[in-house]
């Protein structure tokens, strides 16, 4: 079978089977939208991937064929893990994949797994995660013609629970906490054998890869970022929620897809917590594109969007952002444990204006010191966000200092997450804000 | 020959013996913890680098020689 075309042209691509309602998506409708699933053989599939150049959206940006290809090459390949963590507190899109459109990832899942030699596929979701519990379940129930076993597995939420390493341990040994690497999964994994651990939307992006082709793929997208991606925008925006957008989109056009900013804006968080914070009118100039980003030290991360209004004061929100990762750390590692919570006690003394303006430059240097030193990424991901806000919050340390903070809080998401079941919209968008208790 | 050292940061616990051992290459954090700014050792420490390995009590550091 030659594999291409077919598909339907511009977007909405991966959110087009979006039912009005709320409800998970049936498999009669699934097949209608997108049509059946393609009988393509692996090293077809895994060409096709390569072409279409679709890199991984759970945060690392990596290049998706080549994953496939590690583990491909290798024998007695373990399952694909399908990793529905979706930790990141404002992230909501692979909630939204997961309950609403479960066949869709799916596909891409079981395609991924022949395409690797895998002969089952294990979905991983926090147990909080209930739509897509219910919805998976109910998919799975009526998918019959599957060459592999399925099967869903609920754990902890915290925030490092989603990192890979953590995801097969837990599998393992019911401990959601990472694992030194090297080995990684895909040499050693879910019990000690070669394994695939791949995002709801990389694989549902796959499944459409497969589908209509790498050609059609690049339809949408830049040269070097093809395709479309999931957003979530959220903070000082008129309509919150999960966008599907083309790669090369301006940020401002991004912020128009979700209602506009509903106050003037300082500054824009881009790629969630691991990411970084961007004065926004440096932002409005840049587009959805790692070229872009890269030259303001930003990357998509987990696709996370958040603006900051100028009522909000950055300083503040960076500190409980930073306490809460700091809080997230698994316990392993000396650095991660007694630097983040370091650092974030003196950003937020920092803030509330009691510490003197030079504990800024002790900050920076134990963020160059923990970088790195964890056997996770997540130190790395905390002291990126820092830097970032030291960066463009640290003009306002001096007047916190002389007791001038008049902001009100923006709430920006911590703990648990904080978008209810999504409604549809013009995209799809959360109907609610509901907060859970933040531990401090 | 390549040999490059590394710190097992799960295992580490801060004893801080590798740092008296290998000044060359190990210093401490504010909290005790090795930190490694360059990882390649030079021949000539090799042994040593060797001897820091058995010497940590929690077998935390790693050489890996190719
Ligand atoms: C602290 C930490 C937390 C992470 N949490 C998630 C998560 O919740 N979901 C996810 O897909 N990836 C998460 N990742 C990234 C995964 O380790 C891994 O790169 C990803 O699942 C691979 O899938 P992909 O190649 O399809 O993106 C996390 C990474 C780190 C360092
Ligand atoms: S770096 Fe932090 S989060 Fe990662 S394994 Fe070590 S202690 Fe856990």
């Amino acid at each position: 079978m030659s594999v291409g075309d077919g598909g339907h042209h511009g977007l909405p691509r991966l959110l087009a089977g979006l039912e009005p309602g709320g409800g998970a998506i049936t498999l009669s409708a699934h097949a209608r939208v997108h049509g059946p699933l393609p009988n393509i053989a692996p090293h077809q599939l895994i060409e096709e991937v390569e072409r279409s150049g679709l890199r991984g959206r759970g945060g690392a940006d990596f290049p998706t064929a080549r994953k496939l290809r590690a583990v491909a090459d290798r024998r007695r390949v373990g399952p694909l893990i399908v990793n529905g963590s979706e930790t990141e507190p404002a992230s909501a899109k692979d909630r939204l994949l997961l309950g609403r459109l479960p066949h869709l990832v799916l596909d891409g899942a079981v395609l991924a797994a022949q395409a690797v030699g895998a002969s089952e596929v294990i979905v991983k979701v926090g147990d909080g995660a209930l739509d897509a519990l219910r919805a998976l379940d109910g998919a799975i129930s009526v998918r019959d013609s599957d060459r592999v076993r399925i099967s869903v597995v609920a754990g902890p939420e915290g925030y490092v629970s989603g990192e890979e390493s953590a995801v097969v341990h837990y599998l393992n040994s019911q401990v959601a906490k990472p694992t030194l690497v090297p080995p990684r999964p895909f040499e050693r994994g879910y019990r000690g054998r070669p394994t695939l651990i791949q995002n709801p939307e990389t694989l549902a992006q796959l499944a459409l890869v497969a589908r209509f082709g790498s050609r059609w793929y690049r339809e949408l997208g830049t040269v070097a970022d093809p395709g479309s991606a999931l957003v979530t925008i959220t903070g000082a925006v008129r309509a919150p929620g999960v966008y599907e957008l083309a790669f090369g989109t301006s940020m401002s056009d991004l912020l128009a897809a979700a209602g506009g900013p509903s106050e003037p804006l300082q500054a824009l968080l881009v790629g969630g917590y691991f990411g970084t914070w961007v004065d926004a009118s440096a932002a409005v100039g840049l587009r959805l594109a790692r070229e872009d980003l890269r030259s303001v030290d930003c990357s998509l991360g987990s696709g996370v969007l958040i603006a900051l209004g100028e009522s909000a004061c950055g300083l503040h929100e960076s500190a409980r952002v930073i306490t809460y990762l700091a809080e997230q750390s698994a316990g392993q590692c000396g650095p991660c444990v007694y630097g983040l919570r370091a650092i974030a006690d003196t950003v937020a003394a920092l803030a509330s204006g009691v510490a003197h303006a030079g504990e800024r430059d002790r900050v920076l240097r134990w963020a160059q010191e923990i970088r790195g030193r964890g056997a996770c990424h997540h130190p790395d991901g905390a002291v990126r966000f820092v830097e970032s806000a030291l960066r463009v919050f640290g003009g306002d340390i001096e007047s916190h200092r002389r007791g001038r903070c008049g902001a009100r809080p923006a709430g920006l998401p911590l703990g648990e997450t904080a978008l209810a079941p999504p409604r549809l919209g013009a995209s799809e968008r959360p109907a609610a804000r509901t907060r859970r208790r933040v531990a401090r | 020959m390549r040999a490059s050292l590394r710190i097992n940061p799960i295992a580490c616990e801060a004893h801080g013996l590798c740092a008296e051992l290998l000044p060359e290459l190990i210093r401490l954090d504010d909290w005790g913890y090795p930190i490694i700014d360059e990882s390649e050792v030079p021949a000539d420490l090799i042994g040593l680098a060797r001897r820091t390995v058995d010497a940590c009590p929690t077998l935390a550091v790693l050489l890996d020689e190719a």
